[in-house]
């Protein structure tokens, strides 16, 4: 079926044309913009700000288990949007789904909070 | 209302789902005993896990005369006696587990978890789905169910073993998935479908879009072929099954393995069966690889755990010889060869657990010199099993690998048979070695781990349960005929 993978050609088309305009771009200032090399040149900001520590740094693990369980809501709003846009005309059944899917995220948070995960100390 | 497109609302039926509906809220209620009883007792979360495998098994038996449509909930869940027979396989060695997980608890000296029972029960319940899932997207669903509820239970001691196999197992897992999740995609590519039933109308005759179905194929094999640890995706398999606490391994060795064949089966003998010439080699080679690569390395190794987990990879290559033949004939032999297979695997792995003692520290061969002597019960059991992973009559071992053989045979593939057969022979050797071991050596005289004994009440009930998949290899091997019959009427897939 020539006419399915042709339309794949579109695809092909776009990637190339964005590899054509990259490289013309770069060559084209390689070519044009003057090379004067300084050593301030190669700090992390041109600014003139010197960078104080190291790139890699330390953060509370804590801080993951929140993150996890503020995913997991978040996740849940992302369902809870579309559904309440349509749930009227599917009627109560969707009504009662979604409420089992709130309850069993709620029984997760609730787990969650009995053991200790939301104490801060 | 602005382009309120009115969905199309599938009836909702959910009686084939119900397993999977009670597996789920038995786990939530372990769950909530655990968090918020005073006081946990092990013994309550053992019944909340068995009460809700033995109801989950209730309602799948009801299932068996299921006179319904074949499948439900928009053609995602099929209600077919395959999906049956497969889930009760799952739950019998998901109460296994249950059972030899509160032994190992109770006499480890690990830390009582009470996650162990909501997670098993989590995994089973992704088990049960995946294998009745008539639509790749849900397959997907119950294969991150059922995986992510194992990778926390292979890490759950926290022993340090147990980290690092939870890590690889985890990194490959996703990295499987992905592959898995891009098949699906491609597969939606050449046949503008997920749905498995739909998926076999489109391929079939027309002969379109047949290299984008085939390169789908192709990543849904490495995703199932990951999953039920066939060469050469084993990688993870032996630092898993020798990292996991040894009754997670037993339960997921057995289990993962039931639930991803359930699920290739589908996949292979109804999305794809237009395509079986295209799949049959692969399947073949997949087989072949396994079986050898399985068999050659488990020779080498010195860790009972490390070489079951070998084993296992040559048994999955085993499985798949059976499934070189297209139609029922393959699953017939499949199924069997996974029934079989449970049975001795778990057993095996229980008695391993039983031998092991505290910390695990006795899972070398060479701590089973002599085990004949300080352990005759336990010797005995371990002979049985392995016998039957050998493939040596009478046991199920032996007619399983008859049946996938003369499968193979059927369809043509005699050199897999062949390649089986004798591969067979090089495995009779490492098994044979620890009954050796076992039997005719004296025990190690007085290293102090050897002669630590556990209480006799706990060795006792741990090795009662042991009982039951030793019946199943004895009886399956005596009188296969037992579950012919059965097995012949799950083996027709209905879509």
């Amino acid at each position: 079926m020539p006419d399915y993978y042709s339309s794949y050609g579109v695809v092909l088309a776009v990637v190339a044309a964005g590899a054509i305009l990259v490289a013309v771009a770069f060559t084209a200032a390689k070519l044009i913009a003057p090379h004067r090399p300084l050593p301030a040149k190669l700090t992390t900001y041109e600014c003139g700000i010197d960078p104080v520590g190291e790139g890699w740094s330390q953060s509370q693990i804590r801080y993951y288990v929140f993150g996890f369980l503020f995913v997991i809501f978040d996740v849940e709003a992302v369902f809870l949007f579309p559904w309440a846009r349509v749930f009227e005309s599917l009627g109560w059944a969707a009504v009662v789904e979604m409420g089992i899917f709130i309850a069993i995220l709620a029984t997760g948070l609730l787990y969650a909070w009995r053991k200790g995960v939301v104490r801060w100390a | 209302m602005i382009g309120q497109a009115v969905l199309p609302t599938p009836e909702l039926v959910f009686e084939p789902l119900l397993p999977e509906l009670v597996l789920v809220v038995f786990a939530m209620a372990g769950l909530l005993y655990e968090a918020l009883a005073k006081r946990t007792e092990a013994v309550v979360h053992l019944s909340i896990g068995l009460v809700g495998v033995v109801l989950a098994g209730g309602t799948s038996l009801w299932l068996w005369d299921w006179d319904g449509p074949a499948t439900v909930l928009g053609d995602a869940v099929s209600a077919d006696r395959f999906a049956v027979l497969a889930r009760l396989l799952l739950l019998v060695v998901a109460a296994l587990g249950l059972l030899l997980g509160h032994q190992y608890f109770a006499r480890s000296g690990d830390e009582q978890r009470g996650e162990f029972t909501p997670l098993l029960l989590f995994a089973t319940s992704g088990m049960t789905l995946i294998v009745a899932s008539a639509d790749l997207i849900l397959t997907f669903l119950a294969l991150e169910i059922l995986s992510l509820a194992l990778y926390v239970l292979t890490g759950l001691t926290g022993r340090r073993a147990a980290n690092e196999a939870a890590m690889k197992y985890f990194l490959l897992g996703a990295f499987s998935s992905a592959f898995f999740l891009y098949g699906v995609a491609m597969a939606y590519g050449a046949t503008g479908t997920t749905k498995i039933a739909a998926m076999a109308l489109a391929l079939t005759g027309t002969g379109e879009a047949q290299a984008l179905a085939v390169l789908g194929f192709a990543l849904l094999a490495v995703g199932f072929a990951f999953k039920v640890s066939a060469a050469p995706f084993h990688m993870w398999t032996p630092d898993v099954y020798q990292g996991a606490p040894t009754p997670i391994t037993a339960f997921m060795s057995a289990a993962t393995k039931v639930a991803a064949f359930g699920a290739l089966i589908r996949v292979l003998d109804v999305a794809f069966q237009a395509l079986a010439w295209d799949w049959a080699p692969v399947v073949w080679g997949l087989a072949a690889a396994s079986v050898v690569i399985g068999s050659i390395l488990a020779i080498a190794q010195t860790n009972v755990k490390r070489m079951l987990a070998y084993s296992s990879i040559a048994h999955a290559g085993f499985i798949l010889t059976g499934l070189t033949a297209a139609g029922s004939a393959g699953i017939r032999a499949a199924m069997f060869y996974l029934v079989a297979y449970a049975a001795m695997t778990v057993g095996a792995f229980g008695t391993v657990m039983v031998v092991s003692g505290r910390g695990e520290k006795r899972t070398r061969i060479g701590d089973y010199t002599g085990l004949a002597r300080t352990n005759p019960i336990a010797a005995a059991l371990m002979t049985l099993f392995l016998l039957s992973l050998a493939g040596i009559p009478p046991t199920a071992g032996f007619i399983a690998k008859v049946n996938v053989f003369s499968a193979a045979i059927d369809a043509g593939y005699w050199v897999l048979a062949l390649i089986g057969v004798v591969t067979s022979v090089a495995a009779a050797f490492f098994y044979l070695r620890v009954i050796v071991l076992m039997y005719m050596q004296e025990p190690e005289p007085a290293a102090p781990s050897l002669t630590e004994k556990v209480g006799i009440g706990a060795e006792n009930s741990a090795t009662a349960i042991l009982a039951i998949p030793a019946a199943a290899t004895l009886l399956l091997g005596v009188f296969p005929g037992v579950i012919v019959g059965i097995i012949r009427d799950a083996s027709v897939l209905r879509w």
